[in-house]
């Protein structure tokens, strides 16, 4: 017996110390953790229950039977972050490069399983060199295993990636099933072919940095959503992250106390809207004075920012936030946008969480590249996740709502529960000018008929009356009390019930 | 008495006037353009009158439509408040033509001391000492180096129809004399549309020291003390304060009665201001005299008790002074901090914007406010960025230097960039404190700018502590979260680790009553507070003593200011600082290789092309903010490898707008 337990106690050594302690320094040289440093980091002090630390891999080709380490790579289990229950895995880098084999995707198939029977969350901390090669065919089974886990657990309970290092190859496709995807900077890189491999194809010189660092995929690819500054930032930032999501998909987000009173008043709105209708202004400013405490997390600063997405609470209640943003393009609607805005709609849906729509747009971006990029389709991807969500949804129209964008935009007409407007919100097929030329082609060449026709269209439509006086917006509220009618009205819509027919999937136009 | 007046001005001397004309009892006319359509002195108003396009060329300084205002509602009198129409001889002219008072001096004032050359020939009649110079205009270049050479260089020359530093150079030798002449007649053109041009002798070490005087309409003549004005920074003023620390009695009576000699001299009336260079042996010479009320006004109200709109009014209503001279007693100490939408580590270059987060400090008996914005107000690119005066008041220099250091912790401005915290570290510094001032004070004290992060705080302890306490209660209302494992709920352990820069200092944060007790090593904070997650002010007693800091949150840092101060603060369990200290520190990205914006404006010129090869010194890009035209040049020989903005195309402060090989 005392030999099991000196055994036992040898082989826990040996799996603290991954690859070893050259192996570490190394790892740390490079201004990276290890994967137990950051699940450590991640967890509640103490909270870590292992799995599966004595599995080993059952390759014995190329030499492999002699080099086994307990683990095989990837430290798996279950703790807390903040007291509520989350299943980790993290690949260790130390440990044959972190490559994925056959027992590797076992024990990540282990913890999803098990995350899924109890419906708690999974987060991945990702930093592996791609497949184990010894293993060949074996090691891309594992991939594919973990891929169909990832698809089963989606819209079931939320997935995390945290990209601590390389992911290249068949194994982005894991991280990109997931719901986020967080980066750190200089670090990581993500890419399904490396630089040497395009250079040879493509003749592109580029590193890989530029090719799949965080930067790339926060500012052009829209692959990743958040781009942290190093590995102790980037699970800091993933534990408060944490706090707004639900442990699945039968339970709401969670709910903390807060100070900050549902009456507060912000007199401050009432100037934010310039008289301009050109002139742009900052709508965060909306989200940060509606939302408590002005705690706002957002999801995607860098890309797309012609719309705003991200978490805020409002009496103490998570609520997701999409906002056009009239700084960025006017706020129109775009092919980046409308995928950015219409998988954050998708994901608070999957998740009961509730959505608070700020509309301002003046409409979809016209141009050839729009067009042939396919602003027909993905334009719709946000239309089909509004229209197909059943969580209470609140929309305020600060300023334009024109033409079709402002139907996609949370609308009456598309189950919004309460469609709220300001006194300067216009809701109209197009702006006065647009309209007035199409309307009087005719008096094109008299400047002071058009100037007349465009301020008669102006005054009837330049207004959120119409759309009052048939139903399509609930009310016109004074911008000082958006807060006060939101939380209102998210109070009001806590119990709301709501199902679509039932069906197989629908067909989201992909 | 008026029973209504117009007040000719906008921002806060509009709110100003007014308050004084609410107060007696007399109905209010603001006037304003397109862009301050919402403004604070229109809503304080008791009728609104719109004068045109936001450019104040086209509405505050248009004459007409400011006498059909007043026809129009009846007004009887206008107040001009200081800038725009304030010492302009044509608007009392045809003030005067429509039957309308005109609250300040009479023309003959207005003119003669509006031109630099024949206030200082008057002044030298009326017996008050001038600085040695030449005061005819200078015919050439060669005529300048005569002149400067019977001064006695260091000679400054200035712009004859001047202000506000424009038009002015200091030169020390014949060739910088000749080279001076130029540029300054050159800016006279191009700023006031006279190229006239005039010299006199430099003052090394010079303090700004100013009278204020009084005048009726009976031939009575007082002054009210002065001001000192030393703290500016290119000739604009920063801090004001009243008495002087400089003066003594015997002194004060000299310059007093010197400047109550030359407003008798113009025959004024109303208030006004004479304005001394005083040199280090307290030689005092005529500088020049403001024919309206001065910004820094209150703080001889303060000090005096007199209200100087209320004088003025009364003045240009026929009334007599309610006081002589041996009425006029001064009591404390008055200390005012101009508040400028501006950046200070930029250079001080004016940030316009909307003011998204807008609280002042609480008014008191020793703090006074005098501002013309509220939250969500706009900072205008048309207008002086001026956001706010804080006037403070205590019973000596000390009090009311610590009063205004008080005030400031407690002015919260997001949304456009501010000089807070360079204001309190100026009223901190030691040289400031011991009231060792000159007009060159910023400038010797702060030649590289001001930047907060780099100022040291007085007890490096209180941020530390004040970060660990705010960390501790949003980890306590965390812990509050639904949704955790029955029985394994978190529990916030005590031990902290706050990081700033690299260092960590290990702390212990356990509740007490009201508050928190904050250990690191042998040093003890017990922080009594009532803070609550999204505030931006933390107020609280620590050790008894009550202090202000302002938070921010970027990222996961806490940014704290105090007393011009600022430091970021990383907040993380003794276990995670071990970790943290393993992270690489990441040297700022190489920006060196691009020619950034300066400031957000338009870009108006793009002199150079890919490809380009420049030398240093020439001008690359032209950018205009502010109505001003700022030139972009090479720092050293580059080769334009891309060029990444459009002429014409608006800009962002940092926007690249070239990149170099």
């Amino acid at each position: 017996m005392q030999d099991i337990i000196q055994r036992l106690a040898d082989k826990r050594d040996a799996a603290q110390l991954g690859g070893g302690q050259r192996r570490i320094d190394a790892q740390h040289a490079k201004g990276k953790l290890t994967a137990r440093e950051r699940i450590d980091l991640l967890l509640d002090d103490g909270s870590f229950e292992e799995w599966d630390q004595f599995v080993e891999h059952r390759c014995t080709d190329f030499g492999m039977a002699e080099q086994k380490i307990p683990g095989d790579g990837v430290v798996t289990g279950y703790g807390t972050i903040n007291g509520r229950l989350v299943f980790v895995f993290s690949q260790d880098f130390t440990v044959f490069g972190g490559s994925l084999s056959e027992s590797h995707a076992e024990k990540i198939c282990k913890i999803m399983d098990q995350a899924m029977k109890v419906g708690a969350p999974v987060i991945g901390l990702n930093d592996s060199g791609g497949a184990r090669i010894q293993e060949g065919v074996a090691s891309l089974g594992g991939y594919a295993d973990v891929f169909q886990k990832n698809v089963l657990a989606s819209g079931v309970v939320p997935q995390i990636s945290v990209i601590m290092g390389p992911c290249a190859g068949g194994a982005v496709y894991s991280p990109a099933m997931t719901d986020f995807i967080f980066m750190v900077q200089d670090t990581s890189y993500m890419f399904v072919t490396g630089p040497d491999v395009v250079k040879t194809v493509t003749h592109e010189v580029v590193t890989a940095e530029e090719l799949g660092g965080a930067t790339t995929h926060t500012t052009k690819s829209g692959v990743a959503d958040l781009a942290l500054e190093n590995d102790v930032e980037a699970l800091l930032m993933t534990r408060r992250f944490f706090n707004f999501l639900p442990a699945n998909n039968r339970q709401k987000a969670p709910v903390w106390p807060t100070e900050d009173p549902g009456s507060r008043l912000e007199p401050s709105l009432d100037t934010l809207v310039p008289d301009d209708p050109a002139r742009p202004y900052d709508i965060r400013e909306v989200i940060l004075k509606v939302a408590d405490e002005g705690d706002f997390f957002e999801i995607q600063p860098g890309y797309a920012q012609n719309i705003v997405v991200g978490f805020i609470r409002i009496e103490g209640h998570v609520v997701g936030v999409i906002a056009n943003q009239p700084m960025v393009l006017a706020g129109c609607l775009d092919i980046d946008s409308a995928k950015k805005g219409g998988r954050f709609v998708r994901f608070c849906d999957a998740f009961n969480i509730p959505i608070l729509t700020l509309v301002d747009v003046p409409g979809f971006m016209p141009g050839t590249s729009q067009e042939y990029g396919g602003i027909i389709k993905h334009g719709a991807k946000l239309l089909y996740a509004y229209a197909e969500a059943t969580v209470p949804k609140v929309t305020l129209i600060t300023r334009k709502a024109y033409g079709g964008a402002y139907d996609v935009m949370a609308s009456k007409h598309l189950r919004g529960d309460v469609n709220l407007a300001w006194p300067s919100a216009e809701i109209a097929v197009m702006g006065p000018k647009g309209a007035v030329e199409i309307i009087f082609r005719k008096d094109l060449g008299d400047e002071d008929k058009i100037a007349a026709r465009t301020e008669e269209y102006r005054q009837k439509f330049a207004n959120p009356f119409i759309a009052g006086s048939r139903g399509y917006i609930d009310d016109v509220i004074m911008p000082r009390d958006t807060r006060v009618r939101v939380s209102r009205s998210f109070a009001m819509l806590r119990d709301k019930k709501l199902e679509n027919p039932w069906r197989k999937h629908g067909n989201i136009p992909l | 008495m008026f029973h209504k007046i117009l007040i000719a001005n906008r921002g806060e001397i509009a709110c100003r006037v007014m308050k004084t004309a609410h107060r007696m009892g007399i109905a209010t006319v603001a006037v304003h353009s397109d862009a301050d359509r919402d403004a604070l002195h229109v809503r304080m108003a008791d009728e609104a009158v719109h004068i045109g396009p936001a450019p104040s060329a086209e509405s505050y300084l248009v004459i007409d439509r400011i006498v059909d205002a007043c026809k129009a509602t009846g007004a009887q009198a206008v107040h001009p408040g200081y800038g725009f129409l304030s010492e302009n001889a044509a608007f009392t002219e045809a003030l005067d033509a429509a039957g309308i008072t005109f609250i300040g001096p009479g023309v003959k004032a207005i003119t003669s001391m509006g031109d630099k050359i024949t206030s200082k020939k008057l002044a030298a009649e009326a017996g008050v000492s001038t600085v040695p110079g030449y005061t005819d205009i200078i015919d050439g270049p060669d005529h300048a180096v005569k002149i400067a050479r019977d001064i006695g260089y260091p000679v400054m020359l200035k712009a004859s129809a001047g202000g506000g530093g424009k038009g002015m150079r200091v030169v020390w030798n014949d060739d910088e004399c000749r080279d001076g002449f130029e540029r300054a007649t050159n800016e006279a053109v191009s700023s006031f549309g006279d190229g006239r041009v005039f010299a006199e002798k430099f003052i090394e070490e010079p303090r700004h020291i100013e009278i204020q005087v009084l005048a009726d309409t009976h031939g009575n003549v007082i002054y009210l003390g002065e001001r000192e004005c030393s703290i500016q920074r290119r000739h604009q003023k920063v801090i004001e304060e009243a008495p002087s620390p400089f003066l003594n009695k015997k002194t004060r009576k000299a310059m007093g009665e010197q400047a109550v000699a030359l407003a008798r001299a113009v025959d004024y009336r109303s208030a006004g201001t004479v304005e001394f260079i005083v040199d280090a042996d307290r030689n005092f010479y005529f500088l020049e005299m403001n024919t309206r009320l001065q910004v820094e006004h209150p703080v001889t109200e303060l000090i005096t008790g007199q209200d100087l709109v209320e004088l003025m009014i009364r003045v240009a209503a026929g009334e007599k002074l309610p006081l002589a001279q041996e009425d006029v007693t001064l009591k404390g100490w008055a200390v005012e901090a101009r508040v400028y939408a501006e950046d200070p580590f930029r250079n001080f270059l004016p940030s316009i914007g909307r003011l998204s987060h807008y609280q002042p400090p609480a008014e008191s008996d020793t703090v006074r406010i005098d501002t013309g914005i509220r939250e969500g107000s706009e900072v205008s690119m048309y207008y002086d960025p001026m956001i706010a005066k804080v006037i403070t008041y205590g019973d000596d220099r000390e009090q009311a230097i610590d009063n205004m250091n008080d005030a400031l912790d407690a002015y919260l401005i997001r949304g456009v960039s501010h000089n807070i915290s360079f204001l309190n570290a100026l009223l901190a510094h030691p040289r400031f404190r011991e009231g060792r001032l000159s007009t060159n004070f910023i400038a010797e004290e702060y030649p590289e700018g001001f930047h907060a992060a780099d100022v040291p705080h007085d007890e490096p302890g209180l941020p530390v502590a004040i970060a660990a306490m705010v960390h501790r209660t949003l980890m306590d209302r965390a812990a509050k979260l639904e949704g955790q494992l029955p029985s394994h709920e978190k529990t916030v352990s005590p031990e902290f680790a706050v990081i700033i820069a690299r260092d960590a200092h290990a702390v212990n944060v356990v509740p007490v009553d009201g508050g928190f007790e904050v250990t690191d090593k042998d040093d003890v904070y017990r922080i009594i507070t009532r803070w609550q997650p999204g505030q931006a002010l933390i107020e609280a007693v620590v050790n008894g003593k009550p202090v202000c800091f302002q938070l921010d949150r970027v990222g996961l840092r806490y940014r704290l200011s105090h007393r011009g101060s600022q430091v970021e603060a990383l907040v993380v369990s003794p276990k995670v600082a071990e970790l943290a200290a393993l992270m690489p520190e990441k040297e700022p990205p190489d920006l060196s290789r691009f020619l950034l914006s300066p400031m957000p404006g338009l870009l108006v010129r793009l002199a150079v092309a890919a490809g380009d090869e420049v030398k240093a010194g020439e001008e690359l890009a032209v950018v205009e903010a502010m109505k001003m035209e700022n030139s972009l040049r090479a720092d050293e020989d580059v080769v334009v490898a891309k060029v990444l903005a459009d002429q014409g195309q608006s800009l962002v402060v940092d926007q690249p707008i070239l990149e170099f090989e």
